[in-house]
């Protein structure tokens, strides 16, 4: 594994399937390419899916494999440029302006040239987005913004501005263009639409939750203690709790705990009493809980027989 | 397959119902250049990603890819990739019936509100007071204008982002004062305050469009649309056998165009209803996620249901635990001697902030007004909204 790599070279969507199972991440052929399409077309790509799925976790594994920064945008309502792109460092600026007072550098009659040196890059604070723009040297960064949908309105149109010539002006200071556009992954849990020009910017795919052979090669990769027996009946088991419709179906994540839990207990393979023990690193709700102890753990510790 | 060809499949996926902008076209034919275009796996997700925006879609264009394909090579034979075969229990879960529609229940319904209704009013009322279900075609268009004119949105509640206050209360706003400061030489003569400002609540509109509310969904649909299309932050469901999401296609202004957008999508129009099934596909798909958190959350229905009460009180109680209030309006609370005895509406009158009317268009201000003013007891109005409407026949 290369410790940097430059996205735009990869030739095909096997490399980069290839790349991403090398820093642990199981892509499905889906998502593989939309990550080649991604890199190769310099265009965001927004993922959305069940929480749980892997789609932030599809950001962390770019930036090991590319080797630049991972710069990570957490989205709630009320996220402004402030936080997110840039701020003055106000305090600063005042005490160098005291300063500039104490040594009688004010006074020579040079107002002017202080107000330019208060507007000096040295008193910006870059926030991720500025810092994903400004870069540059080395492998380009990821740029994660997670959750959009958590955002308001108007900071998606913002945005959708950034992302679509990658540059920022700061009015004091002028324009940050990107010498080389960050790799940008949008996720979203759909608690509301997105912006249909934010998506048509973007490349776009649904993550699913794995099939079981893959979450089977998951479960071994992610932890390696546990049994191969354990593994695939863990896998089939979680893939049997999605389907009786829970109010919150275990994400990937979930499954690996539940297996490292398992595993650590000293099981080798699914048995009632421990699999109840450790059911909490599965399921997060009462109801749910109750309601696969309701159909029945045999018939979930059967479900990979059939 | 050759870019000509590529352009032709873009335009059999418009043809078939998928929008798709001038500017993923050309995104689509730039990431063919850049893709083994002899593996049709490949060249599926690649189409996929660019082209499809909605997960709603990927079915419909799984079809259309594969006919797309047929027809350009018929010799290659492309099959939609592999859904994981769903693993299967022995569940002693009931599952749907597969029984035909609820024709007859909903028939009866019908009757039912049908005699309450012609009893109480006669046809010298007033648009504004007559039930809906006694509306002629005319009175329908009619009525459709007014109800644009009743502002239906989200009320208010206190937003992370904040505001420059212009009196001396609230937090110091730092950044403003330096600010300031900087430009009389650092000195702060004016101390900038903030505080928090305000955001409306979302609005989620949940219209049962079943046999036994036909009378009134077709009024009432009128009105959901008046709703979304104002522009608030305002989400529309029609609940029937299934779940339909219809806050895209009531967003036109053009309600002739909206109401046909909306019934080209909306399948089980007058079919029977499953109100418990449908609240928790609710629930599950958009509502406990985040749609519902926090939300004003309207159910419009006469709460007839042939589901289980239980999964109506079940639903019903996740709801009110996510959403900031519930209001459910019943266009058959009006009728005289009313009593919420329809099992559905009894499991869930408990977890319902507010059981109001809905029949005519006064009720339907008296709705606007209700929801609105329901904030953190910020307008006065909502107060007087909320002790009037039980009482007001």
């Amino acid at each position: 594994m290369a410790d940097s790599y430059d996205p735009r070279s990869v030739s095909s969507v096997a490399q980069v399937s290839d790349a991403l199972r090398e820093n642990r991440y199981l892509p499905d052929d889906g998502l593989a390419t939309a990550v080649y399409l991604a890199l190769r077309l310099r265009r965001p790509l927004l993922l959305e899916g069940e929480p749980g799925v892997g789609k932030t976790e599809v950001a962390r594994v770019l930036a090991d494999w590319i080797g630049g920064p991972l710069l990570r945008i957490q989205c709630y309502e009320g996220i402004d440029v402030n936080q997110a792109v840039y701020e003055w460092d106000y305090a600063r600026q005042l005490l160098y302006l005291r300063t500039a007072e104490a040594t009688g550098a004010a006074r020579a009659g040079e107002a002017e040239a202080l107000t330019d040196e208060l507007y000096d890059e040295r008193f910006l604070v870059r926030r991720p987005l500025l810092e994903a723009i400004a870069h540059n040297s080395g492998p380009p960064p990821v740029l994660l913004i997670d959750e959009v949908d958590r955002a308001d309105d108007e900071f998606e149109a913002f945005l959708l501005e950034v992302l679509a010539d990658y540059s920022i002006t700061i009015p004091e200071i002028g324009t940050f263009s990107a010498v080389d556009p960050p790799v940008v992954i949008v996720t979203s849990n759909r608690t509301r639409d997105v912006h249909d020009a934010l998506k048509r910017r973007c490349l776009y795919h649904w993550v699913k939750h794995p099939e079981v052979a893959r979450e089977i090669e998951i479960i071994k990769l992610h932890a390696p203690s546990v049994s191969e027996r354990l593994a695939a009946q863990v896998a089939s088991a979680a893939a049997a709790v999605r389907q009786v419709g829970l109010y919150k179906p275990p994400g990937v994540s979930e499954t690996i705990d539940w297996a490292r839990a398992l595993d650590l207990l000293g099981a080798k393979e699914l048995a009632v009493e421990q699999v109840e023990a450790t059911f909490p690193t599965l399921l997060k709700y009462r109801e749910d809980l109750e309601r696969v102890q309701d159909h029945g753990l045999e018939a979930l510790l059967a479900a990979d027989r059939e | 397959m050759t870019i000509a060809t590529a352009v032709g499949f873009v335009e059999s996926v418009r043809r078939g119902g998928i929008a798709v902008s001038l500017g993923s076209s050309r995104l689509f034919t730039e990431a063919l250049a850049e893709i083994d275009l002899g593996n049709p796996d490949e060249v599926y997700w690649t189409a996929r990603a660019v082209l499809v925006h909605r997960p709603e879609d990927i079915e419909l264009f799984n079809g259309l890819f594969a006919a797309y394909w047929r027809g350009v090579d018929s010799g290659l034979v492309w099959r939609p990739p592999q859904e994981p075969p769903p693993v299967t229990l022995a569940l002693d879960d009931p599952e749907i019936p597969a029984d035909g529609p609820d024709e007859d229940d909903a028939g009866d319904d019908n009757d039912d509100s049908d005699d309450s209704i012609t009893v109480r009013y006669s046809t010298t009322e007033t648009l504004t007071q007559k039930d809906f279900a006694d509306y002629s075609d005319e009175e329908l268009a009619e009525s459709r204008r007014l109800m644009e004119e009743i502002l239906f949105m989200g009320s208010c509640r206190r937003s992370r982002r904040r505001v420059p206050s212009r009196r001396a209360r609230g937090a110091l706003d730092i950044r403003r004062t330096v600010r300031q400061a900087l430009r009389s030489a650092g000195e702060p003569a004016e101390i900038a305050r903030e505080v928090p400002g305000s955001r409306q609540r979302r609005l989620v509109l949940l219209l049962d469009v079943s046999g036994s509310m036909e009378p009134y969904a077709r009024a009432l649909i009128g009105f959901v649309h008046a709703s979304v299309a104002s522009g608030a932050r305002v989400e529309a469901f029609t609940l029937g056998t299934r779940l339909t999401r219809l806050t895209r296609e009531l967003s036109q202004r053009d309600p002739d165009r909206a109401l046909q957008a909306a019934s080209r999508v909306v399948k089980d129009w007058s079919g029977g209803t499953r109100l418990g099934d449908g609240l928790g596909r609710f629930n599950d798909e958009w509502g406990c996620r985040g749609m519902a958190r926090g939300a004003t959350v309207v159910i419009l229905s006469d709460g007839w249901d042939r589901g289980e009460p239980r999964e109506m009180e079940i639903q019903m109680q996740r709801l009110a635990r996510v959403a900031h209030r519930v209001v459910w309006v019943n266009p058959l609370k009006a009728s005289p001697g009313y009593e919420p005895l329809a099992r559905a509406m009894a499991a869930a009158l408990p977890f319902v902030d507010d059981f109001v009317e809905g029949h005519c268009l006064d009720s339907l201000h008296e709705l606007a007004r209700l929801v609105l003013g329901g904030s953190d007891g910020r307008s006065p109005e909502g107060d007087r909204a909320l002790s009037g409407v039980g009482s007001q026949r």
